[in-house]
């Protein structure tokens, strides 16, 4: 049955959201921010921690739904040891990967994030792919507001 | 008894289906299961074609011109008017106000009876299952008068904690404002109690009654409320449109909440004198096609009989609720002993979006998230559920297909 479920569901994505990595409240993180889909009721909150301009550490906490735990656990991981400009950057392409917006270019570099390509055919789980990473793009940026989908 | 008799259904349920034009529609190739009536009903033909009639055959603006138009479309107007006040059993059709929906008409109320009866330190009685249109204009108006907002908190089960009302009840207590029917879980409130406590106090009250209209029948001088809320698109007629009903005496001392055209008697720069009831409430131009194909809902359910609706919903929900608990790490959130038909579960290890998307390419439409109702999901802890809640249009078979679907979910976690 080809209805794009399993594409969506993929095991590594279904393994992230069981086990998530980097997962929990940080004590000692030098930037958090939080984000809230208030249409779902679904929360994260992002903490990271700066050496210089290199992310030296990245944990999250969340209650969410599969695609919104997998992503926020895949960002975490990738994040790590990127300057505040790479990990900008790897967002960018990561929008264009879920949204299948055309004249972006998502990139070989997006690794296992690629999994998470399914989405762009359910346009209503977008937000939940992306709302941690938008909390993320909040916590360098030291916005004090919590970040809501649009 | 003739032994030839010819026993007829009192509820044709596939007859009604023929009537819902858009339950011939497919979902990704599969046919529509739909289960979010809670959300939003869908249309009769009665109803679609009294809007286009509306349209083709009695338009002009309403209670103005001299013109045949304008006077034809007055007419059917008020007589939807007529067949609300009928519907509800209102003692006079001056206490049918036509307002936007349930919301405009809590927001009127709390904001026109509010200003001008609350003080700093009163308090407003709510309850957790309260949706947030039934919270939010409290607050607004708590803010502007320094009231005080007190919840009626729920058992495990999400029935209301009647000694927890009762005890909440004070000489401070000016208004209790609170569903009949929980869009969240399907609990139907003790109404009748919850007014004669607080009229042995003076204390009016309102009631919600979103999801109360489409499953019972009301009778708003039985039950002698004060106030009572209702949305016309889940009573199978049109969005943007739906019912304030108040007492007159109420509603006479209240002061507008909106000025504009139609609420007005005499206007000049001094001052103005406003028009009597329902008009005093009913500034600027109505939706008078949303009136009459709200009448029109109304009089496709009094056909049926809501009787036989209620019969009918009630064995799916008794149905749903035995297949749904047959599911291992399924859990049923609301099992009042009162409820209408909403069946409202989370599974153990899968988020109700994830279930929610993998329904919907099933053909299988479920509300699922807080249902805009976001303390009572704080209440049993969860962010979330999934709502099947079931219209009169629904069946057996529809069921299966939801836990044929469910089953769907778990094979595609349990991998």
């Amino acid at each position: 049955m080809n209805d794009g479920l399993t594409d969506l569901y993929q095991e590594v994505i279904l393994d992230h959201s069981r086990h998530p990595r980097n997962f929990g409240p940080s004590e000692n993180a030098d930037r958090s921010a939080r984000g809230n889909n208030p249409l779902c009721g679904d929360r994260v909150t992002v903490f990271l921690n700066l050496d210089g301009d290199e992310i030296s550490d990245a944990q999250f906490d969340a209650r969410g739904c599969a695609i919104s735990l997998a992503s926020a656990s895949m960002m975490t991981e990738m994040i790590k040891g990127k300057s505040i400009e790479e990990a900008k950057a790897l967002f960018e392409k990561f929008y264009a990967l879920v949204t299948g917006e055309n004249g972006l270019e998502a990139g070989p570099d997006l690794a296992e994030l690629e999994t998470l390509s399914g989405v762009k055919d359910f346009p209503t789980r977008i937000k939940c792919a992306t709302l941690a990473w938008q909390a993320m793009v909040a916590a360098l940026d030291g916005t004090d507001e919590d970040v809501k989908t649009e | 008894m003739a032994t030839n008799a010819i026993v007829t259904p009192a509820f044709d349920v596939e007859r009604v289906r023929q009537d819902f034009p858009i339950l011939s529609e497919e979902v990704y190739g599969k046919p529509l299961v739909y289960f979010d009536s809670g959300a939003s009903a869908q249309k009769p033909r009665a109803v679609i074609d009294a809007i286009s009639n509306v349209y083709e055959t009695e338009y002009a603006n309403v209670h103005r011109g001299v013109h045949y138009m304008s006077q034809k479309a007055t007419d059917a107007m008020e007589a939807a008017r007529e067949t609300v006040r009928a519907f509800i059993n209102a003692r006079d059709i001056r206490e049918v106000i036509f307002v936007r929906g349930a919301t405009e008409g809590i927001n009127l109320v709390a904001s026109s009876w509010g200003r001008q009866n609350l003080l700093a330190g009163d308090e407003i009685i709510l309850s957790v299952l309260e949706h947030h249109s039934n919270i939010v204009p409290w607050q607004l108006i708590a803010e502007q008068t320094g009231a005080v907002l007190k919840v009626v908190p729920v058992s495990d089960d999400g029935a209301l904690d009647m000694n927890a009302y009762a005890d909440l009840m004070s000489d401070k207590t000016k208004m209790v404002a609170i569903t009949h029917v929980s869009n969240a879980l399907g609990t139907i409130a003790p109404v009748e109690e919850i007014i004669r406590i607080a009229h042995e106090r003076g204390v009016p009250v309102l009631l919600d009654g979103c999801q109360a209209a489409p499953h019972m029948a009301l009778d708003m001088q039985a039950l002698d409320v004060d106030f009572y809320v209702f949305s016309g698109h889940k009573i199978y007629g049109p969005s943007g449109i739906g019912v304030l009903y108040g007492k007159a005496e109420l509603l006479e001392a209240m002061p507008p909440y909106h000025g504009g055209g139609e609420m007005i008697d005499v206007v000049t720069f001094e001052k103005t004198t406003y028009a009597d009831l329902p008009f005093k409430f009913e500034a600027g131009t109505p939706h008078i096609s949303g009136i009459i194909g709200m009448g029109a809902g109304i009089e496709y359910i009094n056909a049926l009989g809501l009787e036989n609706i209620a019969a009918h919903e009630h064995e799916l929900l008794e149905y749903g609720t035995t297949k749904l608990s047959e599911i291992n790490s399924l859990k049923i959130i609301g099992t009042a002993p009162e409820k209408t038909a909403i069946l409202s579960f989370v599974l153990e290890t899968v988020h109700p979006h994830d279930v929610g998307t993998i329904l919907d390419r099933e053909g299988i439409a479920v509300r699922t998230g807080h249902h805009c109702a976001q303390p009572i999901m704080d209440r049993f802890d969860i962010a979330a559920t999934i709502r099947a809640s079931i219209g009169m249009y629904n069946t057996r078979d529809e069921i299966d297909v939801l836990v044929a679907g469910l089953g769907r979910v778990q094979e595609i976690f349990g991998r």
